[in-house]
């Protein structure tokens, strides 16, 4: 498939446009492709990234990635007019929330925010109140503020203050209990982070769904590698997952 | 057109590829991307007496030109697999294989023999040799005379083709092989994973939650070759190669070394298409060559 672009957006993030050579197939949000790092000797296996943004109009599918290690820094350098062999749409989806008028709450951690726009743009779209929460070490890890203020409003928290409020996403001050009228919270991002919010949901006793970014081998159910321990047992992260209900992941 | 076809005693395979237990699921995870009937077989996931919930994740690592897993035999159990999958895959047309694991003898029979029963299953893979169980498993086939018992009794149990898995994790292999030739085994099909181990040095901890596991991939192919060729010079029965194997080249390489048919393993995760490139590019070759007959390539060496 044809890159028709790569926006560096800084020596640690970098933003895909993807055109297949056939229309695209249906992809929901929360799902993830395959990619194969093009002429990478120390690396193997496909990277599992997460379909940041569809557009369906033009044919093209958008990745944003996180340096992680030698595949992802490898794959930061290919060029417009390259290609890249793609496996997709993979996984579950994200669901929607049980009533049209619910306030849902978008929260990302870093990169952790990617699968988040698509998801911002199906429920705006569906006429959902939306709110994207970001955190980062630093205004460098808040990625495309632009895109997620075009469904909603954009909170922002950061670790040295830089930019929105100072400290961990969890932090924020819309948590406290006199401002916090939302019914469900879609999250991404380290798992740390993923699990205090899981437990903040608890409290509130609201829904929570958690996208996974689990190690992956095959990403289609068959090397039982990226399981994760549930309340019925073992499940894969690639086709079980990647978003989990957190009330089913065990100790979380 | 030359000839594909093999031979693994009755067993009539329309090609020499199959897939590799635990790295084809049941087969169906693979129908999006090619028609998997054009397979020589499919070997479906190591299936026990019981269910298995396998190891705690971290079970997978990529390593260089290969990767380790330490899944542990995560399956639903032989009662599951029969009631719930072989309704399933019993109509795909090509072989069904089974692989057979357990942490005795009795599993190894019970499993073999409610399997016995059932038509679309023309043959098993006794497991002797995953390397990820703590109980059973690598044990049995690792020592001559315990291959020998676990061959021998799944052997009076199990009426059709028996093929027999073998572990890189010994001395010597061809010893291994010819104590479960002896005790009845159709065919051989190595190598399983060689046991191996990552270590992240920043945590400075083990990268699996079991410390080791089983290396795969073409790191491992030039081993995998080499028992291949040592094994088919010493036995009688058909020989199955498998380890690293990514291209066609590969499995004639195999196939020259001695293999009558071969099997496809961490391959299908970087392409998961690569299967029907394989049967097609092996077609070339034999083109490219003029061979007639793809039974002419093996152990020509």
């Amino acid at each position: 498939m044809l890159v028709l672009e790569n926006k560096i957006l800084s020596d640690k993030y970098f933003l895909l446009s993807i055109q297949p050579p056939i229309a695209m197939p249906a992809i929901a949000a929360g799902q993830f492709a395959q990619l194969e790092i093009n002429d990478s000797k120390n690396t193997f296996l496909r990277r599992p990234i997460s379909i940041h943004d569809v557009d369906y109009k033009n044919n093209i599918v958008k990745l944003l990635v996180q340096v992680v290690g030698e595949g992802t820094k490898k794959l930061s350098t290919i060029k417009a007019g390259e290609t890249l062999n793609l496996v997709y749409p993979l996984g579950n989806t994200f669901s929607l929330p049980k009533h049209d008028k619910d306030n849902v709450l978008l929260v990302g951690g870093g990169c952790g925010i990617a699968p988040l726009l698509y998801l911002a743009r199906t429920l705006s779209e569906k006429g959902i109140k939306v709110t994207t929460l970001v955190g980062g070490a630093t205004q460098c890890d808040i990625l495309e503020a632009a895109e997620y203020r075009k469904y909603g409003e954009l909170l922002i928290t950061t670790m040295d203050a830089s930019v929105g409020e100072k400290g961990l996403v969890t932090q924020h001050s819309i948590f406290k209990a006199e401002k916090f009228n939302y019914s469900k919270i879609y999250t991404c991002g380290p798992e740390p982070m993923m699990k205090a919010l899981a437990t903040i949901a608890r409290e509130k006793e609201i829904d929570c769904e958690v996208s996974l970014e689990n190690m992956m081998a095959c990403g289609v159910g068959a090397c039982l590698c990226c399981v994760v321990d549930t309340i019925d047992g073992n499940k894969c992260t690639c086709i079980e997952g990647p978003v989990f209900d957190y009330k089913e992941i065990k100790g979380w | 057109m030359p000839n594909l076809s093999v031979k693994i005693k009755d067993l009539i395979l329309k090609n020499p590829v199959m897939t590799a237990s635990g790295t084809f699921g049941y087969g169906e995870e693979f129908a999006d991307f090619f028609d998997i009937s054009d397979l020589g077989g499919i070997i479906v996931k190591g299936t026990t007496g019981s269910k298995r919930e396998g190891n705690a994740y971290p079970r997978m690592v990529e390593t260089p030109s290969g990767m380790l897993n330490a899944v542990g035999l995560q399956n639903k159990g032989v009662d599951a697999f029969i009631s719930d999958i072989y309704p399933r895959i019993k109509d795909i047309d090509t072989h069904i294989i089974v692989n057979v694991s357990g942490s005795t003898i009795d599993e190894y029979v019970m499993v073999a023999s409610k399997l016995n029963e059932l038509d679309a299953i023309p043959a098993i893979e006794l497991n002797i040799s995953c390397p990820n169980v703590k109980e059973g498993g690598m044990a049995f086939g690792t020592s001559c005379p315990s291959a020998i018992a676990v061959c021998e009794a799944v052997r009076k149990a199990y009426h059709k083709t028996l093929i027999v898995k073998l572990s890189p994790n010994v001395t010597n292999i061809t010893e291994m092989a010819l104590a479960v030739e002896s005790a009845g085994a159709d065919a051989v099909s190595l190598i399983n994973t060689l046991l191996g181990m990552a270590v992240d040095a920043e945590k400075r901890k083990p990268v699996l939650s079991t410390i080791t596991g089983g290396l795969s991939g073409p790191a491992i192919k030039p081993v995998a070759l080499r028992m291949v060729w040592q094994v088919a010079k010493a036995v009688k029965i058909p020989v199955i190669g498998l380890g690293g194997i990514m291209t066609a080249t590969d499995a004639i390489e195999f196939m020259l070394a001695g293999a009558t048919a071969v099997q496809i393993g961490t391959a299908n995760f970087i392409d998961p298409a690569v299967c029907a490139k394989i049967i097609k590019g092996m077609e070339d070759y034999l083109i490219r060559h003029k061979i007639d007959d793809v039974n002419e390539l093996i152990g020509v060496i």
